[in-house]
């Protein structure tokens, strides 16, 4: 069967696996001693970290273990989409503590990227949430937590699934009065105003800035930040299904550097005041785009490449002028570059995040876009940041090496366990890990 | 409120029909084979809203067991409400046809054992004068086709058997409904490719509860399956003989 990520690139033959419960999944490590196989979720990840020659989907674990209504505490089977997750707990004053863009990932594969949300700034990632997990390693169930098989959990949160097939995860809730946020936008005019804004706001509960990354000159890094609060009331409701789809694959030519100009800028002149505030649901706030079902076909069959970075935050104005002027200059916009302050990463060997600025990219896939981002690859790296694991398809081994420095610990973690033989995506094999 | 027997409930379709039901604050009783996979869809539907979950190990093929587990079921339940028939398996066409015993073995999972849970129950379901008897057939039963005829001969068996079902208990307050899925993307048929008749088991079984709320008699899964099959019926044998179906 062929199988790509949500960017659509690379494609790759995979032999299919759905096992329908634990031991079925064990049964499978065994039965595949020399791998490489890899666990696999909604496909939502954009690169090639959930490709493999086998592919072990968790389509059919997806069974809600418990849920503590009282305390917050749910344990569920690692295929549980946030979506599902999200449907049960709101109605019941509850949420997630840390989301990504799209509810459309499953709860292991939340673990397995780490995810931040656009609350990294003060709650930190996905992981910060987890109690415990229980993987299928190569030796065996195991059961991880911060404090029991620290090493394993601290591995396994960001370890990309390469430290075994994920079964079960428990997390600790936040609890919500309302289903709504309070949501302001604030309009500005550079990059200077964009990152001084996030950082005055930085108490704000919520905070990310769309940036206009095909104006150049003076207008340089002009952003709308949307900044957010949980709302005091207005109900609790779920339930915003997908009301567009984008039915096949829109040809290559829709998408060049006019129509990318001309909608960065109807999108940023399309809000008129410097500051607005008003009430919305929380899926549109979190999860704008999961409104346009399969959005990933309106870069062509050719698919796209997202590009997610971060630098430190000494790097600041200085280091994201550098980036975006290489941006601009290649007219390779995007229709969405989002950027964001990252607060203190964590300790988990691969996880992304680190204090300072994230800038996250579509690009469509061409030849020159691969030259572009492996000269942006450089200069990230050269200002001490790195590139995201689950956007990535294409990073080279050395430029991983040099901007992951958990990446021998995690390795040396991989073999102990027995992973190293079984457990491989395309992109671990690329990586060198 | 209502009281709910699935029989096969961990199947896809089965789940996901357990999952609607939990959510409306319903009591199920799920009865399957394998009981490990059985406490985690009990523990799965608690959570989800269900008022009461029980669930007992049931093999089709112990036709001997058959009565009294289902009496244990209408002794603790007091009234079933719906009973979903949904165990069953996928015979590989070619096996069967290479051995009468693959054959017989499929026809009795697929066909006998239904016959003899449809019995017990449609006399408790007589004696209760209520509820709703719903069973999984297939599209396959309509015609045979050398692709797959001993399953849907067996399916077809079990479709004539509900539909007498049904003459009888008419006018005796139960209701009798089969239901007969197209393709359906489960764990039953991960082998094959995917294509665009494809329906997830979420769909199957919401068109499953709504045709049970709406006291229907018969249903295709997805609705155009009853346009293809009105046409694989109806094509003339020296066409159909023809064809690679």
């Amino acid at each position: 069967m062929k199988l790509s990520g949500w960017g659509r690139y690379p494609v790759i033959d995979s032999l299919p696996e759905f096992p329908v419960g634990d031991e079925c999944v064990m049964k499978l490590i065994e039965a595949h001693g020399s791998g490489p196989l890899i666990g696999r979720g909604l496909g939502r990840s954009y690169g090639d970290s959930a490709l493999a020659p086998t592919a072990v989907h968790s389509a059919y674990l997806d069974y809600f273990r418990y849920f503590d209504k009282q305390t917050g505490i749910l344990r569920c089977a690692a295929g549980v989409s946030l979506a599902s997750v999200l449907e049960l707990i709101v109605p019941e004053g509850w949420f997630l503590p840390v989301t990504p863009g799209t509810k459309y990932v499953t709860v292991g594969g939340a673990v397995a990227s780490d995810v931040h949300g656009k609350n990294h700034h003060i709650d930190g990632c996905f992981s910060e949430f987890v109690q415990s997990i229980t993987i299928a390693t190569a030796n065996g169930i195991v059961e991880c937590s911060k404090t029991s098989n620290a090493e394993l959990f601290c591995a396994t949160c960001g370890g990309m699934g390469l430290t075994g097939f994920i079964l079960e995860v428990e997390i600790r809730l936040k609890r919500i009065s309302s289903s709504f946020i309070q949501a302001t936008t604030i309009k500005t005019k550079n990059i200077a105003e964009t990152v001084e804004a996030l950082d005055i706001h930085r108490s704000a509960t919520y905070s990310v800035a769309w940036i206009d990354c095909l104006s150049t000159g003076k207008g340089l890094g002009r952003s709308l930040i949307m900044l957010g609060e949980h709302a005091d009331d207005g109900g609790l409701q779920t339930g915003c299904k997908a009301r567009l789809s984008v039915p096949f694959d829109v040809p290559g030519l829709f998408l060049n550097g006019v129509t990318m100009q001309a909608f960065n800028s109807v999108y940023y002149h399309r809000v008129t005041k410097a500051k607005s505030r008003s009430l919305v649901s929380y899926e549109p706030y979190f999860y704008p785009l999961d409104g346009v079902r399969n959005w990933n076909r309106l870069y062509g069959s050719d698919g796209f490449l997202q590009y997610q970075f971060v630098i430190p935050r000494k790097a600041g104005i200085e280091g994201l002028t550098v980036i975006l002027n290489r941006l601009a200059a290649s007219k390779r916009g995007s229709f969405l570059a989002v950027l964001k302050l990252f607060g203190e990463e964590n300790s988990n060997y691969l996880s992304f995040p680190m204090e300072g600025y994230t800038l996250a990219l579509d690009l469509k896939r061409s030849p020159e876009v691969f030259a572009l981002l492996d000269e942006l690859d450089d200069v990230v790296v050269g200002l001490g940041g790195r590139i995201y694991l689950a956007k990535d398809a294409r990073m080279s081994k050395s430029i991983f090496q040099a901007s992951y420095p958990g990446w021998e610990s995690f390795s040396q973690l991989r073999r102990q366990w027995g992973a190293d033989n079984i457990f491989n995506s395309i992109q671990s094999i690329r990586l060198g890990l | 409120m209502n009281n709910v027997l699935i029989i096969g409930a961990t199947s896809a379709i089965a789940t996901a029909v357990a999952r609607i039901y939990a959510k409306r604050g319903d009591s199920l009783y799920l009865l399957a084979r394998d009981e490990s996979r059985l406490l985690k869809i009990t523990d799965d539907l608690r959570v989800r809203g269900a008022s009461e979950v029980y669930s007992a190990r049931f093999d089709a093929q112990e036709f001997s067991s058959h009565e009294s587990v289902l009496d244990r079921v209408f002794s603790l339940m007091k009234q079933v409400d719906v009973v979903i028939l949904a165990h069953g398996t996928l015979p590989d066409q070619e096996a069967c046809q290479s051995s009468v015993e693959v054959t017989l073995r499929e026809i009795e999972v697929n066909a006998l054992s239904s016959v003899s849970v449809l019995t017990h129950l449609a006399n408790s379901l007589e004696k209760q004068g209520s509820g709703t008897l719903a069973a999984i057939t297939s599209v396959a039963g309509d015609r045979g086709r050398k692709s797959n005829y001993v399953y849907g001969s067996a399916k077809a068996m079990v479709s004539v058997f509900l539909a007498g079902l049904r003459h009888r208990l008419f006018g005796k307050g139960v209701n009798v409904l089969d239901v007969r899925p197209g393709f359906v993307d489960t764990p039953m048929t991960k082998a094959f490719d995917k294509g665009p008749l494809w329906a997830q088991p979420e769909s199957v079984a919401e068109g499953m509860v709504a045709a049970i709320d709406r006291g229907k008699a018969v249903v295709y899964l997805p609705f155009f399956w009853a346009w293809i099959m009105r046409i694989v019926r109806n094509l003339p044998s020296f066409l159909f003989l023809r064809t690679s179906l």
